[in-house]
């Protein structure tokens, strides 16, 4: 694979690395964006119609669920993000 | 042991570990003064990002305001962890690539110009400074609360500890003292709260209290809260006051100005790879997590407790009001501070405490003989006044008070870092002095540590009026300048130096500009803070988010008419986005 990759043009794995990289980061903020804004503000009056042990589903998403969702996406975006350094074999040494 | 002296002993045995670990971290060359050699493990750095990002408002203010916005707090828990998924994915890996030591000078050499970098100095200055009037307030209030001494005594310690170990020790010193304030930040905010879970829902964990049944079988804690608050004409504590758009607004302006305050990405220089950014920005989260979850459950208890405490039965019931002079003993003990304040409008003898602008339980409220809500509490009591209303022991108490002080003086020795290295490396390696040696350079920055700790000590005993409106403005700036230039840095080619100057200049500007017209910064306001005069319906608070967008769409249409970045900044941008070859300076 990386004798592959050094043999061919540099350029074209630096985009094929960038763009899987967009794909990604683009994936995380979209779901960034649901559980907060989604289902913590814009959505939160028909969320809180639900409820979760003794908080209002809305309100959970807003004061816990967000919080926990932000770092379980950190953690999956550098687990795939490793990925994509290695199948691009531009990982670190 | 009486309190005074045992909390004496904890905060002086919490001084010694930090002066301790500030001479065996002693910066020795500028790379370990600006960026701690860049060698730091990335989860001691998630723990030292911790503490540099919770600051004294996080500490000791946040609750309280949660507390009484109930519902609407949720922009600051929201906003002040979501930013963090940002930091991660746009900025920390790609400016961890880049591999230099600050912030204006990535600006300066992504859009070739000195000004540019100039403009990133300014913006980094202002938001900084106006932080750590902050923080040094912080620590003079815990001082004069806990220890009994003057604010200018509390001052002139916190000052002189944080002296010690940033100009001694650089960003290598703050780095491990952070982490061990981190370690007494969070065992001083979580220890009260488990207690008080425990005696209202008994839960151990105050994240599931919050959502649990209370223990007197009367059913889960947030809706007898919506209930007992909703009696005295105060909004349900689930709902909140705020309007959806400002909700958005306020919550995208803390996030985004999260991810461009400069003590905050500076933090992500300091680790040795790329991929190190990465999962450290993930640690630091979860570092922030443990407070900012805990934070809901301690303000939902404290104004429950608080509450029933007062109005101990149904409203309108003659001896459903707690009679002063039976008042608990933490009550009385806080009101010598002022933070709660009891005045007897109907001369009953006894507490009301109600929203009286609420016509309708103001009505209520004249039929009851009720003259107005006798009560003004401070929110600050919160958390400060949290473990005697538990019942716990003095330890506890000497602790959070440690714990109050290290969340300010963790904050402030960041700041004052990424001012001084503006200043040293920015300011005269960049372009005064290009010439100076390494060992000139680490002098200044040395020196103009010491000179903004100075600043900073007099900001604090001498707070502008503005100090109080830092929320806005150091969010609402870094929001508008600083993460829109280094965010289309990254993620364009085609951005000019014009572009980025002009976009600078006008979210900087227009932020700047709607926050002085509606709070009267330096001059009197030009139009009451009210929704009805807010552009949109947004308020002070979210401008910043309006503030970034124009500085995006005025980048973009000044870059369309000015001529393209010249080929080796096109290439540096192909640089950074690749995460091979971390170790090396970048040469161009």
């Amino acid at each position: 694979m990386k004798n592959y990759i050094d043999s061919t043009d540099d350029a074209a794995v630096a985009e094929s690395h960038w763009a899987a990289s967009l794909k990604l980061i683009a994936g995380c903020l979209f779901v960034w964006f649901v559980v907060s804004y989604g289902f913590g503000v814009i959505l939160v009056d028909q969320m809180n119609q639900f409820s979760l042990g003794g908080y209002r589903l809305g309100f959970w998403f807003a004061q816990q669920g967000s919080i926990y969702t932000f770092v379980a996406l950190i953690f999956f975006y550098v687990w795939r993000m490793n990925r994509i350094d290695r199948d691009h074999g531009v990982r670190e040494d | 042991m009486d309190l005074k002296l045992l909390t004496y002993l904890v905060v002086g045995a919490t001084f010694a570990i930090y002066i301790g670990i500030a001479f065996w971290s002693r910066a020795g060359s500028t790379g370990e003064f600006y960026i701690a050699g860049g060698g730091v493990h990335p989860i001691a750095n998630g723990m030292a990002t911790g503490a540099d990002w919770m600051s004294a408002a996080s500490f000791i203010s946040m609750a309280g305001l949660i507390a009484f916005l109930g519902y609407g707090g949720s922009v600051y828990l929201m906003g002040w962890t979501g930013g963090y998924v940002l930091l991660a994915m746009l900025l920390a890996p790609y400016l961890r690539k880049y591999g230099k030591f600050t912030v204006p000078e990535f600006i300066g050499d992504r859009y070739y110009s000195k000004a540019a970098r100039m403009v990133a100095v300014v913006c980094l200055i202002f938001i900084s400074f106006t932080y750590v009037a902050g923080q040094m307030r912080g620590v003079g209030i815990v001082f004069s609360r806990f220890l009994e001494v003057d604010i200018t005594t509390g001052l002139l310690v916190g000052m002189g500890v944080v002296f010690v170990y940033a100009v001694l020790g650089g960003m290598k010193g703050i780095t491990y003292t952070q982490v061990a304030q981190y370690v007494v930040l969070i065992i001083a905010y979580t220890i009260p709260a488990i207690f008080i879970s425990m005696q209202l829902t008994g839960q151990l964990l105050p994240q599931v209290g919050l959502g649990a049944n209370l223990s007197d079988g009367s059913g889960p804690l947030l809706e007898r809260l919506n209930t007992v608050v909703t009696d005295l004409g105060f909004s349900a504590y689930t709902a909140g006051n705020k309007s959806t758009i400002d909700i958005f607004m306020i919550t995208m302006a803390l996030m985004i100005g999260t991810a461009g305050l400069p003590h905050v990405i500076v933090r992500f220089f300091t680790v040795p790879k790329v991929r190190d950014a990465r999962s450290s920005a993930g640690w630091a989260l979860v570092f922030i997590a443990l407070l900012y979850t805990v934070a809901p459950a301690v303000g939902a208890m404290a104004r429950y407790n608080l509450t029933t405490t007062i109005q101990h039965g149904p409203v309108g019931q003659a001896e459903a009001n707690i009679v002063y002079e039976q008042r608990p003993d933490w009550f009385q003990r806080w009101e010598q501070t002022g933070l709660i304040k009891f005045t007897d409008k109907n001369g009953d003898g006894r507490i009301q405490y109600y929203n009286d602008k609420n016509p309708a339980m103001a009505a209520k409220a004249g039929e009851l003989g009720w003259k107005g809500s006798e009560l003004t509490v401070d929110n600050d009591i919160m958390v400060l006044a949290n473990p005697e209303i538990a019942g716990l022991p003095d330890w506890v108490i000497a602790l959070v008070a440690a714990g109050a002080i290290a969340a300010a003086l963790s904050t402030a020795a960041g700041l004052l870092l990424v001012i001084s290295s503006a200043i040293s490396h920015d300011v005269f390696k960049g372009a005064l002095t290009p010439e100076m040696s390494e060992k000139s350079e680490l002098m200044v920055g040395r020196i103009s540590a010491a000179v903004a700790i100075g600043i900073a000590g007099y900001l604090g005993y001498n707070p502008p009026g503005f100090v109080a409106q830092v929320v806005a403005f150091a969010f609402g700036l870094a929001a508008a300048s600083l993460f829109p230039a280094i965010l289309m840095g990254i993620f364009s080619k085609t951005i000019t130096r014009e572009g980025a100057i002009v976009g600078m200049l006008t979210g900087l500007v227009f932020t700047f500009g709607y926050i002085l017209y509606f709070k009267g910064i330096f001059i009197t306001p030009l139009a009451d803070n009210v929704p009805a005069n807010w552009l949109f319906g947004i308020s002070p608070e979210g401008i910043g988010t309006v503030g970034a967008i124009l500085n995006f769409v005025v980048s973009y249409a000044v870059s369309k008419v000015t001529a393209a970045p010249p080929q080796h900044v096109q290439d540096l941008v192909e640089h950074i986005r690749v995460p091979s070859g971390a170790g090396r300076a970048h040469a161009h």
